[in-house]
């Protein structure tokens, strides 16, 4: 096992700037997520770390060794692929052995050892098969049974996950959660899913732009989202922003917008030394944290019922503002929930997020800043 | 009821045509199985009578043409391999490296093969060989086959490189394999279906060719058999049909054997590994 480290790294493709001077510690040990849309350069950043990608500046190290040059079979890694790159023509024991094949390791001895592992994988029972005889839930573990065959140093996952149907993902999602307990490996994941991030992850790095915008534990970046990029990325739904007027007085903020009724909020000295002059903010907040309001209460926004959809143990309602502007609430209930019209919707104080004009999370009073 | 009567004359006005045309395109197949079987094979279609084997008899006693085989064999293998090799490492470069152009290359290759292997550079390539001194080589009827033949190969397996993942090489390399074992262990299995259509293309062109041997060589004994099929000619230029027809048979067994080999050992098929 061993940290990584990246020194200044960035990658241009042509005239396109995949990861722009990024500078990002991994600890050994951790389970680092790559969190981002698609072209923000996780994958880059990951395939650099494997040596896929040469950094055009900048190092990379993995523990004290510096790798930016190494080619990728010198640097102790296993990889899980996106499409797995399971060899077509080799049965699943070949495959999963062919890592201590390229080792020198004897036949017995390869075999014996990629049963091993197979059998913890639940597809020992397949590996006199071809990769195009299994299904697909079964390629992806033979694809990850071939990274696990041989000890590493690190362990790089490019959204290993994605090719699979709902249900499988979340049972791998779980093994590999598993995984990282029982093993503690050092291991860097890429995925543009923010659950799998979230359920995975020691520390996540949301990326936009080949930037990281955001590095942070999980809880982390869900609580204190750092950018409305961010707030965005993260919960599912995402969290609802409204821009608003804001006007401090007293210490206070106090929020203005169509259809909203806000308490005046306190916050941070340092946040009111931003807002000087700036009227416009962003308000936000989680639909987890918004429940159906009664009566002529503060702390509600109000619009027109766009959609009322059940799924079981919750509800999400959508409303549509004038503006047209969406607002969506989850609703923790198993009953059905008649609504129409004009729909109120309301929150606590301390579940507000406000960012300032460029985006910026604003540190709230009641935390550490 | 009409319509129904209708229809079905349709279909058989359909059948009776398509039968027609047929026909027409199987008689000199069924032609050349039964003729070298004749002693009395004339242009005409006819059943042999007496069957035998006379034919052959006449065609085995000639040196030259057997001769003529086999060095359409040499010819065919020893340009098989250059092309093979040649085109399957010049093709996974090109797809896979990061050269600059490298799309250029291909087109300009595609360009002057047209030229190259066309009777239009029949003059200079016979100056460059005479000026190399391999006139009157294999060699030199080895080594234009395959410089007319490595570009349009390349240029098909490229494409078909193009389109396997690299995720298959770059799986390998992570797990610790060099390149060289990477391309040998993972990436030449999986092309091995392109190599082995570009094969036989390149195998079914050198065979049938007459005008490059019969230019850059001399003596009889290194002519292959598309040349020496003419010793079954007469002084006055007519064929002799029935040697003619067994030694047809001959020279095309070869070709038959490759693609039933072929496709009963590969099958030209693609199975997958790759999760698209």
């Amino acid at each position: 096992m061993a940290s990584i480290r990246f020194d200044r790294v960035t990658k241009k493709f042509g005239e396109f700037t995949a990861v722009s001077d990024l500078d990002l510690e991994m600890g050994d040990g951790e389970f680092i997520c790559l969190l981002g849309p698609s072209g923000c350069g996780k994958t880059t950043t990951l395939r650099m770390i494997a040596g896929l990608e040469t950094p055009t500046s900048g190092r990379v190290h993995i523990g004290e060794r510096d790798v930016t040059f190494m080619h990728p079979k010198d640097r102790r890694i296993s990889m899980v692929f996106q499409d797995y790159a399971l060899y077509p023509h080799m049965n699943l024991a070949d495959n999963i052995a062919y890592p201590l094949k390229v080792r020198g390791e004897s036949e017995t001895k390869r075999h014996a050892r990629a049963r091993e592992v197979a059998d913890v994988l639940k597809i020992g029972h397949l590996l006199e098969r071809m990769p195009s005889q299994i299904s697909g839930g079964q390629q992806q573990r033979t694809s990850l049974a071939r990274a696990l065959v041989y000890p590493s140093d690190v362990y790089l996952f490019d959204e290993p996950l994605s090719n699979l149907d709902a249900k499988l993902r979340l049972e791998a999602r779980g093994f590999l959660n598993h995984l990282q307990r029982d093993m503690g490996m050092t291991a860097v994941y890429v995925t543009h899913d923010q659950a799998e991030a979230m359920a995975l992850a020691t520390r996540i790095a949301v990326m936009d732009a080949g930037k990281v915008v955001q590095y942070a534990p999980p809880l982390e970046v869900y609580r204190r989202p750092a950018t409305t990029f961010v707030a965005n990325f993260v919960g599912n739904p995402p969290m609802n922003l409204l821009p608003v007027e804001a006007m401090v007085a007293d210490g206070n903020v106090q929020l203005k917008a169509e259809g909203l009724s806000a308490a005046p909020l306190p916050v941070s000295r340092a946040a009111a030394r931003a807002l000087d002059g700036n009227t416009k903010l962003t308000l936000g907040v989680r639909p987890e944290h918004l429940t159906i309001a009664r009566g002529g209460e503060e702390n509600t926004i109000s619009g027109a019922l766009f959609a009322n959809e059940n799924m079981g143990p919750e509800t999400l309602v959508t409303l549509e503002r004038d503006d047209a502007a969406r607002f969506t609430a989850r609703i923790f209930t198993d009953e059905s929930l008649a609504l129409r019209g004009t729909v109120k919707l309301g929150f606590a104080s301390e579940h507000v997020h406000l960012f300032d004009p460029g985006g910026t999370r604003l540190p709230m009073d009641h935390e550490s800043a | 009821m009409t319509r129904y009567l209708n229809l079905y004359f349709t279909r058989i006005g359909f059948s009776v045509l398509t039968a027609l045309v047929g026909v027409l395109f199987a008689l000199p197949l069924v032609w050349f199985i039964f003729a070298p079987f004749n002693p009395r094979a004339e242009m005409g279609l006819a059943i042999p009578d007496p069957f035998s084997l006379s034919n052959f008899e006449t065609v085995f006693g000639n040196r030259f043409a057997l001769r003529g085989l086999w060095n359409s064999l040499v010819q065919s293998v020893g340009g098989v391999i250059l092309v093979g090799a040649g085109a399957t490492l010049a093709s996974y470069a090109l797809s896979r490296s990061p050269i600059p152009g490298k799309n250029v290359i291909t087109y300009i290759l595609l360009l002057f093969s047209s030229v190259v292997s066309g009777s239009a550079a029949m003059v200079p390539i016979f100056l460059i060989v005479n000026g190399i001194g391999l006139i009157d080589t294999q060699i030199a009827v080895i080594l234009v086959f395959a410089g007319g033949l490595l570009p349009t190969a390349m240029f098909i397996l490229r494409d078909f490189i193009d389109s396997i993942p690299k995720s298959y090489e770059e799986s390998a390399m992570v797990a610790g394999a060099s390149p060289v074992q990477a391309f040998f262990d993972v990436a030449l299995p999986v092309i091995r279906p392109g190599i082995v259509v570009v094969v036989v293309w390149a195998f079914v062109n050198i065979w049938g060719s007459f005008l490059i041997p019969f230019i850059l060589l001399r003596s009889s004994e290194k002519m292959p058999a598309a040349v020496a099929i003419y010793s079954f000619y007469s002084e006055a230029g007519t064929p002799i049909v029935t040697l003619l027809a067994a030694y047809s048979l001959l020279y095309s067994l070869p070709v038959i054997i490759l693609y039933l080999f072929v496709s009963w050992k590969f099958g030209f098929r693609f199975f997958g590994g790759i999760k698209a």
